[in-house]
């Protein structure tokens, strides 16, 4: 045992590497497929995206090898020291960086730019991790609560200021760690409830929703009361009064930030996902384009290179966000469907590993890991597929991007380094 | 391990999820999909040349010529000389600057129309000029020509598809020309040809990047096919210009094949108007509901009119085939016939034999109102309740092919209306006999029929009994249609021995009957004139009647008859002084090309009636139309 440790390959999940070298190899080929222009094809050139991208998954041998290379221990113990290089690079964003696309995200290094979001991702995860497996913490007490929402909240809010709402939302994903942890389901109840009321709110009317709502609390109060007797009102009737308030507060409020507080870009969004507005041309044309394009592809695809839809670039993004819309089109419901399966057996199979960790530092890092993945693949193909609104994150592994790559390559490599070793006692 | 649960379970659900939409839109939603028909696939269509006509002779009537169009390519517009630019194209500045936004808005990297059709003199001038203006340019196109002036009823016209036309039928695109009257719509498909296609793949700019599986779907054009009509346009001008100044129809029909040799509306216009860069100006007028001479409305195959005297014969037919009267029948008339008790429920008659027997032959050769009266009463009267007996009369005329669509191969007409006993008995408040519908027996009353039906029933009299469908084609690429529709007869309900005496009475009208000063010399003619009153109407507070239609119906020779006609002038007054003298005229230049009454023809040319039309201010396209 003591030989294997040395070399830094040992006990590696070759499952997990696997799937990665697949998602990256696929998705280099519908990158390639998507930004490819002329008959002159240029692999490994910066002038080319597939051969820029070619470039950057060629260097994450080196940057394997590197995350490999160190111990499991070194990880826990810098975690913090990350997490605050982390923040920094994300405050250094409001000086130095570029703005594309009205985000203020990058760090421009001539042909190459850097997104240091795409990074603090894996150090968030470590820093929770690192919070939650210390021996003297106790997550029943709301104090440590509150520093592990702080911990989370504090690059989700400095990335929501560049503004990137959508990878701001990403850090929701730690709710699901949290949980794990510990922390009780109802937060996330409460806000899938808000979600679906506020959904609710928008597409029936304030009116009907509130009426609604009312009736159906209604109708529990009164099980509630043919139950436990009068003595339930008696007692609880503040509750009850502020339960009929709160709603009412949040859908009308709802309603008003709907109609006058939200950008009539980001409302038009809701809309065309809600089915209540179309508009193939204008702001509904990606998500219109995309769902076409992947229905073009029917059983087994157009065939690699062969879809004339991605060829004729009719998806916009299509090599970035849009990506899962040429394995749809070029390689139809078997290829689209096993890149999903894909994701979901990485997901498995890193929660499946996190949980057998005897260390809490390992496990709690795996869950990280896995929610982050978890909601990136859901925002980025349910918009791809239509399911969502347009909400722009990579793909994990596969859209076109660098530092997407090596931020989930990082995120990823530490696990499976943690994973390692996590037979040792170390 | 409780708690991993969650995201065990909603990893999976979120994965059935995804992929139950994916099978949703790719399984489901992908059986609709069309490799073809999408954004990313251009189809370019190569139009073939739309058919010629030709008339029965072998003459060119309908032919095609080129037309040059100014394309322009905005984004290859460099700066010009807009002054000379304009003068060189004999256009204005803002009619410049509308046409080039006009482009720039539909796309800028897209050729599009920037001016229509241009004079052929023009074309030669700019051709040399046009080079030095980068991204304009001349496309040909072919359009419409008629070499001659003449028939744009029968033509119709060609004009952009409809949208909903567009969209049912997937072989027209947006913007494309489809037949919409006449031949041209109704043998859209012989002459439109099949248009050739060229698939290729194209990006979201709409630029072609490469062809479409290496163009193994792509076909060639085909062009239209070359279609030989009927009709005889020597003819059929000939009887145009005998219409100038009057409203009417005329049909005139091969009897022994139901080919139509002429089917003339008046007022017509020259079909070229419908061509070429005055169109759309033209099209305005022509067009226009308000027109009083309702240029586009074909009277020969919509008007409805009463048939007037001409349907004596078919009730003398139908009196002999029902044995109620016969050769030797006769009836008095006293200036008119009694119907009923009251004095004015009298029918007045212009026969002029007073008090003595009348026969069939004069009844027919002098049109003696009483003695069809006196027959039709018979008719109604033969079966106990007039309903029955009405229904049955009402059979035999339909028999005829009157008081329905004859079945004639082009898009336009009108039913006709030929009462019933129902018809009557549906009347709210109405007890009827023979005598209170006593007007159909001379025509009038609630018959109507329209002037290609008339011809129709003339011709079914020169076959003694049968009638081929009237129609218009007659060679496909010169192969004779073989469409049984129009090669079998049909027969009436009548036997061929009663058709004798209406032939031989007919022959007696322009012997010494109405029809006696059109007479022609060696030509034996049967025919048999009419006169219509139109019934009142209040114009403008007044009660007025306009002036009789005049109407003729006739077929000559006597032996194997070669014409029928049927000519119908509004408000021509007697039956005998306009149309008997016009369809005269039209039989002599049919079967001797040389007219024998110079003096008669050039009254007929001359004839105006402009001013008896001008006096009805009535919003009535025809009167006689309901």
């Amino acid at each position: 045992m003591r030989q294997e440790r040395n070399n830094i390959f040992a006990g590696i999940d070759l499952t997990l590497v696997f799937l990665y070298l697949f998602l990256v190899g696929f998705g280099w080929l519908n990158i390639y497929a998507a930004s490819r222009t002329t008959e002159d094809v240029e692999f490994l050139s910066f002038s080319t995206k597939y051969g820029k991208q070619l470039i950057f998954i060629c260097l994450t041998t080196p940057l394997i090898i590197l995350i490999l290379f160190f111990n499991s221990k070194f990880y826990e113990k810098f975690s913090s020291v990350f997490y605050i290089i982390s923040i920094f690079s994300l405050l250094g964003l409001f000086v130095f960086g570029k703005t594309i696309n009205g985000a203020t995200s990058w760090y421009n290094f001539g042909v190459i730019g850097l997104q240091p979001s795409e990074f603090v991702k894996a150090s968030t995860a470590l820093a929770v991790a690192k919070l939650l497996s210390d021996r003297q913490y106790n997550f029943t007490l709301v104090k440590n609560q509150i520093k592990a929402f702080m911990i989370i909240f504090l690059p989700a809010f400095l990335i929501m200021l560049q503004p990137d709402a959508g990878s701001a939302l990403i850090y929701l994903a730690f709710f699901f760690v949290l949980n794990r942890e510990g922390l009780t389901l109802n937060y996330i109840i409460l806000g899938v409830s808000i979600v679906l009321v506020f959904i609710g709110t928008i597409y029936f009317g304030p009116e009907s929703i509130i009426t609604s709502l009312f009736i159906l609390i209604t109708f529990f109060l009164i099980l509630i009361i043919k139950k436990a007797g009068k003595r339930f009102l008696r007692f609880n009737w503040y509750k009850v009064v502020g339960v009929y308030l709160l709603l009412g507060v949040f859908v009308f409020g709802t309603n008003y930030f709907y109609k006058h507080v939200l950008a009539s870009h980001q409302k038009d969004r809701f809309d065309i996902l809600l089915g209540m507005k179309t508009d193939n041309k204008g702001i509904g044309y990606n998500s219109y384009q995309s769902e076409l394009t992947i229905s073009s592809g029917g059983l087994n695809g157009k065939g690699f290179l062969n879809g004339d839809l991605t060829q004729g670039d009719f998806v916009p993004e299509q090599h970035t966000d849009y990506i899962f819309s040429i394995v749809g089109e070029e390689w139809g419901f078997i290829g689209s469907s096993l890149v999903i399966i894909a994701f979901m057996l990485m997901m498995y199979r890193i929660i499946y590993l996190a949980e057998t960790h005897s260390n809490k530092f390992g496990r709690v890092y795996g869950y990280g890991l896995a929610s982050i993945l978890f909601f990136h693949v859901i925002v980025n193909i349910g918009m791809v597929i239509g399911l969502l609104p347009t909400i722009g994150i990579p793909l994990p592994f596969f859209s076109y991007g660098g530092s997407s790559l090596w931020g989930f390559t990082i995120l990823l490599f530490i696990f499976i380094r943690l994973d390692a070793h996590k037979n040792y006692d170390w | 391990m409780q708690r991993s649960f969650l995201l065990y379970f909603l990893i999976t659900l979120v994965g059935v999820l995804f992929i139950g939409r994916l099978f949703q839109l790719q399984i489901l939603r992908g059986q609709k999909y069309d490799p073809i028909n999408n954004a990313a696939v251009k189809t370019q269509y190569d139009y073939p040349e739309r058919g010629y006509v030709y008339d029965r002779n072998g003459v060119l009537i309908l032919a095609n010529q080129l037309s040059y169009d100014v394309m322009i390519q905005p984004n290859e517009v460099v700066p010009l000389d807009t002054l000379e630019f304009c003068s060189l194209l004999k256009i204005d500045k803002t009619s410049f600057l509308k046409r080039f936004n006009r482009a720039q808005n539909y796309a800028s990297y897209l050729p599009s129309v920037f001016l229509k059709q241009l004079a052929k003199e023009d074309y030669a001038y700019l051709q040399e000029k046009l080079h030095h203006y980068k991204g304009f340019y001349i496309q040909k196109r072919v359009i419409r020509e008629y070499p001659i002036k003449s028939a744009a009823n029968v033509f119709g016209y060609i004009s952009e598809v409809g949208e909903s036309k567009a969209k049912k039928n997937d072989y027209y695109q947006h913007g494309e020309l489809i037949g919409k009257a006449g031949i041209e719509k109704e043998y859209e498909d012989y002459l439109r040809g099949t248009k050739g296609k060229k698939y290729s793949h194209k990006n979201r700019f709409n630029k072609v990047t490469g062809s479409y599986k290496n163009g193994i779907l792509d076909t060639l054009p085909s062009n239209g096919k070359d279609l030989t009509l009927t009709i005889d346009i020597e003819l059929q001008q000939y009887a145009e210009s005998l219409m100038k100044g009057k409203r009417g129809g005329i049909v005139a029909i091969e009897p022994s094949s139901g080919e139509i040799l002429a089917l003339v509306t008046a007022p017509s216009y020259d079909p070229n108007m419908l061509v070429g860069r005055k169109r759309s100006k033209n099209s305005v007028v022509l067009m226009n509901p308000n027109n009083p001479d309702k240029p586009t409305y074909d009277r020969s195959l919509m008007a409805q009119y009463a048939p007037g005297s001409p349907f004596k014969m078919m009730n003398a037919l139908i009196g002999l085939q029902e044995n109620v009267i016969d050769v030797n029948t006769n009836f008095r008339c006293y200036e008119g016939y009694q119907y009923g008790r009251r004095k004015n429920e009298f029918m007045g008659c212009h026969c002029g034999i007073i008090g003595r027997p009348i026969y069939l032959k004069t009844a027919i050769a002098k049109s003696c109102n009483s003695y069809f009266s006196n027959t039709f009463k018979r008719i109604v009267e033969k079966d106990n309740k007039p309903s029955e007996g009405l229904n049955n009369w009402s059979q035999h005329v339909k028999s005829f092919g009157l008081g329905d669509y004859l079945g004639y191969d082009l898009p336009a007409g009108a039913a006709g209306r030929i009462p019933t006993g129902d018809f009557y008995d549906n009347r709210i408040n109405y007890r009827w006999n023979a005598s209170s519908v006593i007007s159909n027996a001379i025509g009038q009353g609630d018959v109507e029929t329209t002037p290609i039906q008339l011809a129709n029933f003339t011709a079914a009299i020169a076959n003694k009994g049968f009638f081929y469908t009237p129609h218009i084609l007659k060679k496909v690429a010169g192969k004779a249609i073989e469409n049984k529709k129009y090669t079998v007869p049909k027969k009436t309900t009548i036997d061929a021995k009663h058709f004798e005496p209406i032939i031989e009475a007919m022959h007696e009208v322009f012997k010494t009957g109405t029809g006696k000063l059109s007479q022609i010399k060696g030509i034996e003619i049967c025919g048999k004139t009419g006169t219509v009153e139109n019934s009142i109407k209040i114009i403008d507070g007044v009660k007025t009647q306009a002036p009789d239609h005049s109407i003729l119906v006739a077929f000559a020779p006597k032996e194997n008859p070669k014409i029928a006609i049927a000519v119908f002038v509004e408000n021509g007054g007697y039956g005998s002084t306009i149309a008997a003298p016009i369809s005269s005229l039209i039989i002599e230049k049919y079967l001797r090309e040389k007219i024998s009454k110079p003096w008669v023809e050039k009254r007929m040319l001359a004839l105006s009636l402009q001013e008896v039309y001008d006096k009805q201010k009535t919003k009535e396209i025809a009167p006689g139309k309901k």
